[in-house]
């Protein structure tokens, strides 16, 4: 983006949107685009706080990172995404589930009730990620909605293993992918509809659930009542929200929302788990989410006092090996600390930390943390760019005024 | 889930009364072309998607969207108009 562009959106270091709207300018891999930012209002869709929006119809709107202050996202601020237009009110009395696919043996239906009596009920902490989050600041801007650091959140969420419900309907040993459809529609039938699939390896991971609870409550009418898939580890794109089918295919999906989007280049990215059925000559789906953090209690020019202790405190999480560090520094990079990190909830949640500093005059007060995995990786300095602005865990750079 | 709609006035009336009523105090930029931009390009989403994704596509990125649209989503929009509607949207939600 120009300069000039920018500044029009900047006042006293903040960019002002609408009224009551303050976007900290915390991630500083690239700005969010002027029209993105002008473009975003608060607004609360019904049965939420107000959020970011990006868009209305559909509904795309964004978590503030203020939300993030607990390890479990709420469900009346957690982040609400759709492709489609038309997402139909589901009443839980007439939803049914279909079990079906030609690579399995006895197809069947499922009611609501059913499935919470049929299955053993499975909980657990995990973290639903939008593939897009942080592509607004990707550098140079790519299309789509143009998140900042919110597109995501953390829930406990409790459901039927699909491994379960799939043995019920007993799969063929052809089965390839398994496919799912949700209740949402297009506004024209041109459009394709939202369909997406898993390699079976990841649909028979006992993690990966069918639920129907999310904090302890039912799932928010916004992120996909009554029932959505849950795929620990892997981006919100497989997450298929208020889901009506489920299908054993015994030969690659090949809709346009697997075939061509949610693709990233095949070599930029090693350590991600491979979709190897989904694999084109030079891109592949997106599938685990890449080692990140966020800092959510100190905002960008953010003022302290020289002499006075100050916590820093953050989120982190992978694509379900585990937050094995997170290290801060807090004078750009030169010397970096181990920061606490606080309660387990799994390898698949937010793991919140924290790290206590005493902040000096001179020299260069920026703030960053950096998470590393159990396997070793870690998060990078330069944006890996990719056309879709996906995996982006460039580390936070955050000015400080020390005084 | 593949349904048929076929009455586009129903689905106006569903927006005013529901969670995207926000959408009717969005505002496109003045200009050549903007009838043609709000006459083709609200059927399946609201403007915003317009205004989100600027100032930084060029003319060859509106095109390979508005593409992108017609091949993909399946959007009707004639020849005549996708000139217009590019001119538009590179004037005013472009860079050179
Ligand atoms: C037939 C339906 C349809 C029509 C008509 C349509 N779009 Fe889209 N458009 C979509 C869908 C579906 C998406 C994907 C939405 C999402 O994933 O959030 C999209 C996304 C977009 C995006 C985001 C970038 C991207 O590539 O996903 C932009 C910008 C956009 N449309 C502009 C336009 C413009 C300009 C017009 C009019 C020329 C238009 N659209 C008309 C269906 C349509």
């Amino acid at each position: 983006m120009d300069r000039r562009t920018f500044l029009k959106g900047l006042v006293g270091g903040v960019v002002v949107t609408w009224p009551g709207l303050l976007v900290p300018r915390s991630l500083r891999a690239g700005e969010l685009p002027i029209g993105a930012v002008e473009s975003a209002v608060r607004a609360a869709l019904s049965g939420k706080k107000p959020l970011i929006k990006r868009t209305y119809r559909p509904p795309n709107f964004e978590t503030p990172v203020r939300a993030f202050s607990g390890v479990i996202t709420p469900n009346d601020q957690f982040f609400v995404r759709w492709h489609l237009a038309h997402i139909p009110q589901v009443a839980a009395e007439t939803w049914r589930l279909e079990v079906g696919g030609d690579s399995v043996e006895h197809p069947f239906e499922l009611t609501l009730d059913q499935l919470k009596r049929d299955f053993e009920p499975v909980e657990l902490f995990a973290v639903c990620q939008c593939a897009g989050n942080r592509r607004g600041f990707s550098e140079p801007h790519v299309p789509g909605v143009q998140w900042g650091a919110g597109a995501m959140g953390n829930a406990r969420w409790k459901g039927a293993r699909l491994k379960d419900v799939l043995a019920r309907a007993g799969l063929k040993s052809d089965a390839l992918e398994i496919v799912f459809d949700g209740a949402d529609y297009g506004a024209i039938d041109e459009t394709p509809d939202f369909v997406k699939s898993l390699p079976l390896w990841k649909a028979l991971d006992e993690n990966t659930l069918v639920a129907y609870e999310m904090n302890g409550e039912a799932l928010p009418h916004w992120n996909g009542f009554p029932v959505r898939l849950v795929v620990p580890g892997w981006s919100g794109t497989y997450w298929v929200k208020q889901l009506t089918s489920i299908s054993a295919m015994p030969k690659p999906e090949t809709g346009f929302w697997m075939s061509r989007a949610y693709r990233i280049p095949k070599d930029k990215f090693p350590h991600i788990e491979r979709f190897l059925s989904q694999e084109g000559e030079d891109n592949t789906p997106i599938t685990d989410m890449v080692v990140n953090s966020l800092m959510t209690n100190i905002e960008e020019g953010q003022r302290l006092h020289a002499g006075k202790p100050v916590t820093v405190k953050g989120l982190a999480w992978d694509g379900g090996h585990g937050i094995r560090t997170v290290e801060v520094s807090v004078n750009g990079g030169r010397t970096w600390r181990d920061a606490q990190l606080e309660q387990d909830y799994g390898r698949f949640s937010f793991r919140a930390w924290h790290h206590t500093f005493t902040p000096r005059r001179g020299g260069k007060s920026v703030l960053m943390a950096r998470a590393t995995n159990r396997q070793g990786s870690t998060q990078v300095y330069e944006l890996i760019f990719n056309p879709a602005g996906y995996h982006n865990n460039v580390v936070q750079r955050i000015n400080m005024v020390v005084a | 889930m593949k349904m048929l709609n076929t009455l586009l006035p129903a689905l106006v009336a569903v927006f005013s009364t529901s969670a995207f009523a926000g959408e009717a105090q969005i505002e496109l930029k003045e200009g050549a072309g903007r009838d043609t931009v709000m006459a083709n390009c609200v059927m399946c989403h609201s403007i915003d998607y317009i205004q989100m994704n600027s100032l930084f596509m060029k003319r060859t990125d509106w095109q390979a969207t508005v593409d992108k649209m017609v091949n993909v989503m399946g959007a009707p929009i004639s020849q005549d108009d996708i000139s217009v509607i590019l001119d538009y949207l590179t004037t005013y939600y472009g860079v050179e």
